[in-house]
């Protein structure tokens, strides 16, 4: 569903991806891990559409469209969803207010008309149990005085709602305790399905015990220099990262 | 007041609307004693009202323009100025919509203003008498039999001569200010409400329910009065963008509680703000004061703005009674080149009187906006308190905002907080809430209205909603 070929991105002149290609296909879980500065955020984000980003060569595609030619918005609507690594504050404006815009944002797109109140009400509460989050949580504004657990917890119950794709967590297991990161993980797990991908970007293996990746990649230097499967996260937990790039480099 | 009294006066005002009945006659241009005896006189005043207009004319003679205030506009020439001006006569209104700016009916469109209202406050020639009659009639019956008096400042000054010489210029003397002194002499009309002692006003009163508010003209000139334990909210304007041919507007607005009374004042501002280049807009200097003269009694000003091209003012509490309290919310949206100068003053008599400023000030385009805020505490105020709050929400980066709190604590037994803040609409924000698939413009407005929300709780109810809307369409295409 999703093909990045040959990407070159610069951030204030500085190149930071030097040709990355991937492909998912739906059903996949990919893992995007590597040391840091080694553009692993980049992606993400230049698949999102964030503003700064520059794109010198090379292409993103989505289920056959130009993803570079879209809007952000267009994106997400798309089905791209991306959940941040430092998701903002957005004072006054509720959790649940978001949330019911961003889905009548994606039914509208779809053709359909806005959510019930009640069936939404009822849809939130759901997802909001399975987070394990107070729905008091709804109530308050997004992400304002949020732990960093409760922030990533958030992300993914957006991605519960909305229902992506194609998911992508930007080192959704940073700042988590042991037992946030289980919820978390238990929350991308049960969005796995048939005709979605994730896209998971961590620094650390960690995650990976939560969540078993169908394919690891490691990100060197801008490229994609090794890849495998869940094994690979085991090694790189054990040798570091270092090989890897020793072993690109020959 | 005899209810035969007060009956007919139901039954005149809904014959004719607000506007004094007055051939339409327009003076020319220029201001001096004649010209105040001519309204007056149009007015059908009594002397003594006369006499208190020229007095102030002659005070105002005498006193200089405010240059302080952070704002640009070239000298006004008062001579060049037509005082008084009869309603347009229909003929020479458009005389349908069609004949009206496209982009403004595109507005009302987007506010969801009813149909029927599109074409009073785009100055169509409609029969003033339309649909809303009935609502005015039993509107007018509901405060009747409260004892409310809601009515213009003219035929207050015929009917209950008493209450207007015993308040007119109380809470905001002639010579307060420049513009103050301005509307003294030559103010055309406005509103006057009394509630008597111990009443509640059984609605909200809105300016709105006057079909001919639109005609009151530059010089509006409001009163209020709470007696004791008597409670009122005003609503004054309206969302939609008023169009006006003058440019010059310098109103007046007083209120008195007396003891344990409650006013509550909320205003949505959005009159014309000039083309893109700031053309043609409305000046807006307004003089607002509340005067907390009784013991725990609380005036509460709410406002939203977003119009004119340029707006100076302060709506200001005097808290003089025991215990009383002070409250300010406000909202004030710049786009294009709009420049406002706005803020409070909160002044502090009585012992353990209370105050709260909460002020929202969103800046985009090329506009600039200040906010200028007043606390003072006397040597008699024992335990005052206030607490400010003003934060500035930047959209683009040609765009600027100013804070200018003053304090001037004349006792040790006073506690006074400021919280300021200055954020730029974080791309963050936008981006984040973009990638949830929502469009940049449905995005801003969401951000706006959360930055926004302390105050906008304040408003009634229906008031709250069409700001919020309001706020979107003020705002649309300034971001990108």
């Amino acid at each position: 569903m999703l093909e990045v070929k040959d990407l070159h991105v610069t951030v204030e002149g500085k190149e930071i991806l030097k040709g990355l290609t991937l492909t998912i296909n739906a059903g996949e879980v990919h893992a995007i891990m590597g040391p840091n500065g080694a553009g692993k955020s980049t992606l993400s984000a230049v698949i999102a559409g964030k503003e700064g980003y520059e794109v010198t060569s090379g292409s993103i595609t989505f289920e056959g469209k130009d993803v570079l030619e879209m809007e952000v918005e267009e994106r997400a609507l798309a089905g791209l969803l991306l959940g941040f690594q430092y998701p903002v504050e957005i004072p006054g404006v509720k959790n649940i207010y978001l949330l019911k815009a961003a889905l009548n944002a994606k039914r509208a797109a779809n053709g359909q008309a806005e959510i019930p109140a009640p069936e939404f009400l009822k849809l939130v509460k759901e997802k909001t149990a399975e987070m394990k989050m107070d729905a008091s949580f709804l109530q308050r504004s997004v992400n304002e005085g949020f732990s960093g657990g409760e922030k990533k917890r958030n992300e993914i119950l957006q991605m519960l709602v909305l229902q992506p794709k194609l998911a992508m967590l930007d080192e959704i297991d940073s700042g988590l305790d042991i037992d946030a990161m289980k919820i978390v993980a238990d929350g991308v797990n049960s969005l796995r399905a048939a005709d979605r991908g994730i896209l998971l970007v961590t620094h650390y293996q960690r995650l990976l015990d939560y969540i078993v990746p169908d394919h690891v990649h490691v990100l060197v230097d801008g490229r994609i220099a090794k890849s495998g499967g869940a094994d690979l996260a085991l090694e790189l937990e054990s040798r570091g990262y270092d090989w890897v790039l020793e072993e690109s480099a020959a | 007041m005899a209810s035969q009294e007060m009956e007919q006066l139901v039954r005149r005002e809904y014959k004719e609307g607000f506007v004094t009945d007055i051939e339409s006659d327009t003076l020319p241009p220029g201001l001096d004693e004649g010209t105040i005896a001519f309204i007056s006189k149009k007015k059908g005043e009594p002397e003594w009202m006369l006499e208190w207009r020229l007095e102030a004319y002659r005070k105002w003679l005498k006193m200089t323009p405010p240059s302080w205030a952070h704002l640009d506009y070239p000298p006004i020439d008062y001579q060049a100025i037509s005082y008084f001006s009869a309603p347009k006569r229909p003929e020479d209104r458009p005389q349908s919509l069609d004949e009206v700016d496209p982009k403004l009916l595109e507005t009302y469109e987007k506010l969801g203003i009813p149909l029927h209202e599109r074409a009073a406050l785009a100055g169509v020639a409609v029969d003033a008498v339309f649909d809303s009659v009935s609502v005015t009639t039993t509107f007018k019956e509901k405060l009747y039999e409260a004892g409310v008096i809601f009515c213009s400042i003219s035929e207050a000054v015929k009917d209950y001569p008493e209450l207007v010489k015993q308040y007119l210029g109380s809470v905001v003397p002639v010579t307060d200010n420049y513009f103050a002194a301005l509307n003294s002499a030559v103010f055309t009309d406005g509103s006057f409400v009394f509630v008597p002692k111990g009443v509640t006003c059984p609605m909200e009163l809105s300016t709105y329910f006057r079909i001919n508010a639109a005609n009151t003209g530059q010089f509006e000139r409001t009163l209020i009065i709470c007696e004791e334990g008597a409670q009122v909210s005003y609503l004054e304007g309206c969302t939609a963008p008023m169009r006006d041919e003058n440019q010059l507007h310098a109103a007046v607005v007083e209120l008195v509680a007396l003891d344990d009374a409650y006013i509550k004042y909320s205003t949505v501002q959005n009159w014309y703000p000039g083309d893109e280049d700031g053309k043609g807009g409305i000046y807006n200097f307004v003089t607002k004061r509340g005067d907390c003269r009784g013991d725990r009694s609380r005036i509460s000003w709410t406002q939203v703005e977003t119009g004119s091209a340029i707006t100076w003012k302060y709506p200001s509490c005097v808290l003089r009674g025991k215990e009383s309290i002070g409250e300010f919310y406000s909202v004030a949206v710049t786009n294009g080149r709009q420049q406002a100068d706005t803020g409070t003053k909160m002044i502090h008599i009585g012992e353990g009187t209370r105050s709260s400023i909460i002020s929202k000030g969103i800046s985009a385009g090329r506009s600039n906006q200040s906010y200028r805020g007043l606390v003072k505490i006397g040597p008699r105020a024992k335990g005052a308190r206030n607490f400010t709050q003003c934060d500035s929400l930047l959209i683009g980066d040609q765009c600027g905002a100013h804070t200018f709190p003053y304090q001037e604590i004349g006792n040790s037994t006073a506690t006074v907080e400021h919280e300021a803040t200055t954020s730029k609409i974080g791309e963050d924000q936008l981006f984040y809430c973009q990638s949830r698939g929502i469009s940049e413009e449905d995005a801003v407005s969401m951000i706006v209205n959360g930055f926004c929300k302390d105050v906008f709780q304040e408003l009634p109810m229906e008031f709250a909603v069409e700001a919020e809307a309001l706020l979107s369409v003020t705002l649309e295409g300034s971001v990108g």
